[in-house]
């Protein structure tokens, strides 16, 4: 069989379908510069880090030249390291380079190439102007004087999210990316899932960082630190803390919070398995009802304030129940209420939009909300860090009681899809663990954008859509609505692939983000409880702390702001 | 400031282009012939009506150099400084008019909302270097002698523009 | 509306007849120059000196004329700007420069009442008088094919162009031709793209040709942003229709059904008179469904650009079509192949459709006749600067610049020394007394380190100040980025803070390097056109002028006096009366003395300003 090659640095590399000769040359095994190059998001060019030098001495850009059988390319000539140090001096040579007070000191690519690069003086004076620092809201901080105009933000927030909350503003060298009319992000259309912050490569916009309150209440002896820990946090910080990444470290991460001083671990995978029970009987009330269908999920804060500002015709589709973190926050205040010491509940989530959940007044019991301070999964690893803790030699701990149990159903929250899953093994009428894997493998699970199910209950052959990434949201409602398509019940995630790729988990590549959702899949198998209502802790709840108080603690109102 | 927008004279305006996202640069154009600047208020009736967001708008609105985020004066003055006009010296016509209005770059318009001083890429009549135009009407052979003719008659209503 | 080829052949027949009975024909110019030069006043004195008189006259074809008349038009521009405003007669050609008002009465009394010329009135050079357009050495030296009618016509009336054998080649490409034929001879024309980078047109029609899209499109870019460049604006002003017809022959060739023409925002009369050509096209079934009768469907749109002058750049244009930010996009894919909404797209400028019906008319082989092999035809320039005769000239490629400055431009203004031309705009670079006798054609210039661009001639005498020169042209360059790509929106601006430095007296030793070694990257790795060319006028201003830019950085001395902050100004201590008249006038308090003593300057506070120059009335103070 013939191949096409291209010749690499004189070596013939095999062109296997690659869409650019960046991905050929990256197989190649040569680890091409690039800022503005995602392969989720449209190609755009504009770094010139990528370029490679042809045999003619002509330049391409490696991130957009399809491979072509024949090329003779050279990925590092005296030319083009000229090039790379000359852009690179021009970027730093805008950019605040006091890089040890940076949030992303050690992970900006700035920095790394420019060291990879050795550039050593900077011979232009920054005249920029120097911006204030956008911290309006509870997500992510915006700091203009460390953009290098790469576009990804802007990129992922039109094309992939379809909110457009930022863009490129004037031209040339007074080029800025900004809200409309530079008002604060908190004002605009943002939605808080802070993919923008996934995306940057320097620290021109970072996620909002709570771990100084959650020291303090650490360290307070008076404060009782209730934790609980989202699924997708448990396969999301092993690549960093050096252990293999996706793997289940939820004993680790339970132990080392414990040394770091909190009371009680959780599990917020057992809120989850109160929103199944929620969820699901919902979701027969209005099949019974026929009002309100499709019911679309309301786990998502981003998306629930998607549909606030986008859509708010929707609101009545969306779900009364609160998100996992939030039900199981209320019952932890609720469980606490007489507690002799304040009590602190801190959640440790995959998301940026959680920290905003939980500051809204719904979420608020006289003032004080249910969850005290959100940590992502980056400032939990960054935590632990600073504790000095060896964390790869910790010995796994067990979650707390009295709400130590968990279904497997609760635990595949984390990843797109799982949600749904959840709810189809609750609806199930057949519970044997063939109906498992047939729900398994009935389209629900994979990283795909859309996904879509049918279900049989009773008579009703239920339509099923599971979406993520906002701007598959967006198609999907135009297509609801233009009577193209009809669901009964539509799952939506805001960040593509669900919460294990949320924008406060560590960076990581499409490779890295299947492998957290193979871990989840993997702890749901671990479990020996598999469906919500199997839970005994949920069965206690019922007929216990929530009884008479279902509504109150685990259901919300979204529409009241709007009516 | 909020007040200017005439929900029906932009209603017109999207009318015409038949709500098409992609002709928002006619729309916008169209807006600023009505109100010589683009008002803030339009940005979110547009995003509304558009399907696309007030960014978005914005981004473009800040891209083209035609359009404006201010109030302009009656009298837009724009100065060509192509290159014909640029080597017959028309950085002098532009500094007097700037002294004589007491603007600068950064301060386009007087505060009576009289006059805005900009420049203006080539404008095609080298011909007649320097030139400027006065609201789309051209004048070439301009000096810093004219210019204060030319103002003195604006004010006076002698020249009309 | 015109449903065969007969219709539009007894249409010609009709409007012939009728502009041959005018017997005497009064064209005043209404270009964008002669206009600003009160040209429509000369047209409505006409019309009322005619009407007082009971002169028969007509002013369109589209009415049966009683007896003969004599008609009266608004033309588009001569070209011949500086003289503006123009008025012509026909058909013993006489033209008439500089008109006012009070003169129509004479014009109307002796050349069309009369027939003969009003000599005070006509073009002189010295002692030479030239009564007829064809003898003006402006004129005479001019090959004109694509702005063959500019000024002769009629610009609003399709009437007039058709009656002048337009049209002639749609006819003959739809009823005697197929599209490949039509292809062939565009090809063996080797016309090459008037927009700057001479990429052969028939090659671009045949990749699009060959696409299997459902949709293609027509794209004419009228965004001719080059300051000191207005070909295609006049084109567009002047000759509407053929341009049209050359997009028309284009969608015929390349099977697309939809045109669009986008127009810079600074040419609002383009933009009138391009969309009364559309709408009369459309009436007469030019364009729209079933042109002729035909199975060609074509329309054509206009978008307005909002400015920005990187939307002539091919991807940013058609972004800027489709309601975007005009930033270029990497390429592949190409624009034939990925270009408006994702369509294949034939990208060409106003001058180069311009240039395809007399291709098709006249065969290949008669446009190769014009110019040298490689880069056949005429090339339309717009010559301005320091010359005398400025304006819009058309010559045939291969015409050498000498020619061009002297003989068309007749020579330098106020007797100057010719000291460099910029050929090509902020893209371009500039030619000095050395390539005097290069034959400009798009190879040549290549050569030298310049491009044709969109043609754009400044020419700049000894007084200009090359330094300044390529800091003009990057502050141009620079505010004109998209800001996209980093070499481009950064580097420019170093670029430029480099050459302000230096023009202020700021200029370090290493800075020419730096420069150098700026434009270096930017060349090779900008990502459109516009970066790529960026730093091209600092180069060749460099290679040719490098001692100008020494001076400045070395003895901090402008040679040509033009940088103002390196003016050095002093007052002649015995020529100083003390009268303290420069001090009152100094705004920055530079100067200070005794009242009948010799005044000094301070230079360490002296802007420069030359006002103390202006006020002093003995001549004292001085510049270096």
């Amino acid at each position: 069989m013939s191949r096409d090659f291209v010749m690499v640095d004189n070596i013939p590399v095999a062109i296997e379908g690659e869409k650019n000769l960046l991905s050929l040359i990256r197989k190649a095994g040569i680890e091409l510069p690039t800022f503005c190059y995602h392969s989720e998001l449209s190609v755009y060019g504009a770094c010139r880090m990528c370029m490679v030098e042809n045999k003619w001495g002509g330049m391409e850009a490696a991130c957009s030249t399809p491979p072509k059988a024949g090329m003779v390319i050279y990925t590092n000539t005296p030319k083009l390291r000229r090039y790379r140090k000359m852009i690179l001096e021009l970027l730093l040579s805008n950019h605040c380079r006091d890089c040890t007070t940076c949030e992303k000191n050690g992970e900006c690519k700035l920095q790394e190439l420019a060291e990879r690069f050795g550039i050593k003086r900077v011979r232009f004076q920054n005249t920029a102007d120097q911006p204030k620092l956008d911290d309006s809201s509870p997500c992510i901080v915006r700091d203009t004087n460390k953009c290098i105009l790469c576009g990804d933000c802007v990129r992922m927030c039109n094309e992939v999210q379809n909110v457009g909350a930022i863009d490129f503003m004037s031209r040339g060298a007074k080029m800025t990316v900004s809200t409309a009319f530079h008002i604060p992000i908190a004002e605009s259309n943002c939605v808080g899932c802070g993919q923008c912050a996934a995306v940057c490569p320097t620290g021109a916009i970072v996620v909002k960082k709570e771990t100084d309150q959650v020291w303090a209440a650490l360290n307070d002896k008076k404060t009782k630190v209730v934790v609980q820990i989202a699924p997708a946090v448990r396969v999301g910080l092993g690549g960093k803390l050096g252990q293999k990444a996706g793997d289940d470290l939820m004993g680790k991460i339970v132990a080392a919070l414990k040394r770091m001083g909190a009371d009680e671990v959780y599990d917020t995978a057992t809120g989850a398995d109160l929103t199944v029970m929620e969820e699901a009987n919902e979701f027969i009330e209005r099949l019974e009802s026929g009002e309100n269908l499709p019911l679309f999920t309301s786990c998502c804060p981003a998306w629930i304030q998607y549909v606030e500002k986008k859509h708010p015709e929707l609101l009545p589709n969306v779900s009364t129940c609160r998100s996992p973190m939030e039900m199981f926050g209320s019952v932890l205040k609720e469980e606490n209420k007489h507690s002799r010491r304040k009590t602190v509940v801190v959640a440790i989530m995959p998301c940026t939009a959680k920290k905003f959940e939980a500051a809204r007044e719904e979420f608020k019991e006289n003032g004080v909300p249910y969850i005290d301070y959100v940590l992502t999964t980056q400032e939990l690893i960054q935590m632990i860090k600073e504790s000095g803790i060896y964390f790869s030699e910790l010995e796994s701990e067990a979650i707390d009681m009295p709400f130590s149990d968990k279904s497997g159903a609760g635990v595949i929250f984390g990843v797109t899809g799982g949600v749904t899953e959840a709810v189809i093994r609750r609806l199930a009428e057949d519970k044997s663990s063939a109906e498992l894997r047939s729900i398994a493998f009935n389209g629900v699970r994979g990283m795909q954008g859309l996904k879509e199910t049918t279900v049989q209950y009773g008579e009703r052959e239920l339509k099923i859509a599971i979406v993520s990434g906002l701007k598959n949201a967006e198609d999907l409602i135009q297509r609801m609505k233009s009577g193209e398509t009809h669901y009964d019940f539509v799952e939506v995630m805001a960040c593509p692939g669900g919460c294990v790729c949320g924008a406060g988990q560590p960076i990581t590549d499409a490779e890295g983000k299947k492998k957290r959702g193979a871990g989840l899949y993997a702890a749901d198998k671990m479990c020996s409880i598999k469906r919500s209502e199997e839970n005994p802790v949920v069965m206690s709840l019922y007929g216990d702390l929530l009884k008479g108080k279902v509504h109150k603690l685990l259901h919300v109102d979204y529409q009241k702001g709007n009516r | 400031m909020e007040s200017v927008c005439d929900v029906i004279q932009l209603d017109k305006i999207l009318e015409k282009y038949q709500y098409d996202p992609g002709s928002i640069i006619a729309i916008l154009q169209d807006t600023q012939e009505v109100y010589h600047y683009l008002p803030r208020c339009v940005f979110p009736y547009y995003s509304s009506k558009l399907g696309i967001s007030e960014a978005q708008i914005f981004s473009i609105a800040t891209f083209y150099e035609n359009f404006s985020l201010e109030p302009k004066g009656k009298y837009v003055i724009k100065v060509c400084d192509g290159t014909a006009c640029h080597v017959r010296k028309s950085t002098a016509i532009l500094e007097q008019l700037r002294s004589e209005l007491g603007l600068s770059p950064s301060k386009k318009t007087t505060d009576d909302l009289l006059f805005t001083v900009e420049t203006v890429s080539c404008l095609g009549a080298c011909g007649l270097a320097p030139t400027l135009t006065v609201n789309d009407k051209v004048m070439g052979m301009m000096s810093p002698d004219k210019v204060k003719e030319l103002l003195t008659g604006l004010k006076e209503g002698t020249i009309d523009a | 509306m015109l449903k065969s080829r007969e219709d539009l052949q007894n249409l010609r027949a009709l409007y012939k007849e009728r502009l041959d009975r005018q017997k005497v024909k009064i064209l005043i110019c209404a270009g964008t120059a002669c206009v600003a030069n009160g040209s429509l006043k000369l047209y409505d004195t006409f019309m009322k000196l005619i009407q007082e008189k009971g002169i028969n006259c007509v002013v369109d074809l589209e009415h049966e004329p009683e007896g003969d008349p004599i008609g009266v038009k608004k033309s588009g521009c001569h070209g011949f700007c500086e003289m503006g405003p123009l008025v012509r007669i026909e058909p013993k050609g006489y033209l008439y420069v500089k008109v006012k008002p009070e003169d129509c009465e004479e014009i109307l009394e002796t050349s069309v009442v009369g027939d003969t010329c009003v000599e005070r009135l006509t073009y002189h050079k010295g002692d030479e008088t030239h009564k007829h357009q064809e003898s003006i050495p402006f004129y005479k030296m001019q090959k004109r094919v694509v702005l063959e009618h500019c000024g002769q016509i009629d610009a609003t009336s399709i009437g007039e162009y058709i009656a002048k054998d337009g049209y002639t080649a749609l006819e003959k490409a739809l009823f005697e031709m197929t599209p490949e034929e039509v292809l062939r001879e565009v090809e063996i024309s080797n016309l090459r793209g008037r927009g700057g980078g001479g990429f052969p047109t028939a090659r671009k029609w045949s990749q699009v040709k060959r696409q299997k899209a459902k949709e293609k499109y027509i794209v004419c870019n009228g965004d001719e942003g080059d300051p000191g460049a207005f070909m295609d604006r006049s084109v567009m002003e002047s000759d509407p229709h053929k341009m049209l017809e050359g997009m028309i022959l284009a969608a015929y060739v390349c099977g697309a059904k939809q045109g669009y023409i986008y127009v810079r925002a600074e040419y609002p009369l383009a933009v009138k008179r391009l969309g009364i050509a559309i709408e009369q096209a459309r009436e007469l079934g030019i364009l729209g469904d079933h042109i002729l009768g035909t199975d060609l469907c074509f329309d054509i749109k206009i978008s307005r650009g909002a400015g920005a002058f990187v939307c002539g750049e091919g991807s940013a244009l058609t972004a800027s079509i489709e309601g975007k930010r005009g930033m270029p996009r990497v390429k592949p894919p190409r624009t034939v192949e990925h270009g408006l909404y994702d369509s294949p797209t034939v990208l060409n400028n106003v001058e180069t459709y311009a240039n395809v019906p007399a291709i098709v008319l006249n065969g290949g082989q008669w446009f190769r006749s014009i110019g040298p092999e490689n880069s056949p035809g005429t090339k339309a320039f717009a010559l301005t600067g320091n010359i005398v005769n400025t304006g819009l000239i058309e010559v045939a490629m291969g015409t050498t610049l000498r020619e061009i400055i002297y003989d068309i431009g007749g020579g330098m203004r106020d007797g100057a020394e010719f000291k460099a031309v910029q050929i090509g705009g902020p893209s371009g670079g500039c030619l000095t007394k050395e390539h005097l006798d290069l034959p400009l054609d798009f190879d040549n210039l290549k050569k030298v380190g310049a491009m044709i661009g969109s043609g754009g001639l400044v020419v700049m005498d000894e007084h200009t100040c090359m330094v300044e020169v390529a800091r003009f042209f990057m502050s141009f360059t620079q505010n004109e980025s998209c800001g996209k790509c980093v070499p481009c929106r950064e580097g420019t601006k170093r670029m430029l803070e480099i050459l302000e430095r230096i023009v202020a007296g700021n200029g370090q030793p290493g800075d020419v390097e730096l420069l150098e070694e700026l434009a270096e990257t930017i060349s090779a790795t900008a990502l459109c056109g516009l970066g790529k060319s960026a730093a091209l006028p600092v180069l060749s201003t460099i290679k040719y002028f490098r001692d100008e830019y020494d001076a400045h950085i070395n003895d901090k001395v402008c040679p040509t006096k033009t940088c103002q902050k390196l003016r050095k100004i002093y007052i002649d201590p015995a020529l100083c009366k003390g009268c303290s008249k420069c001090a009152r006038n100094c705004p920055a308090g530079a100067i200070t003395g005794q009242i009948k003593s010799p005044f000094v300057i301070d230079s360490a506070k002296c802007v420069k300003c030359g006002a103390c120059v202006s006020a002093c009335a003995f001549h004292a103070v001085k510049e270096d």
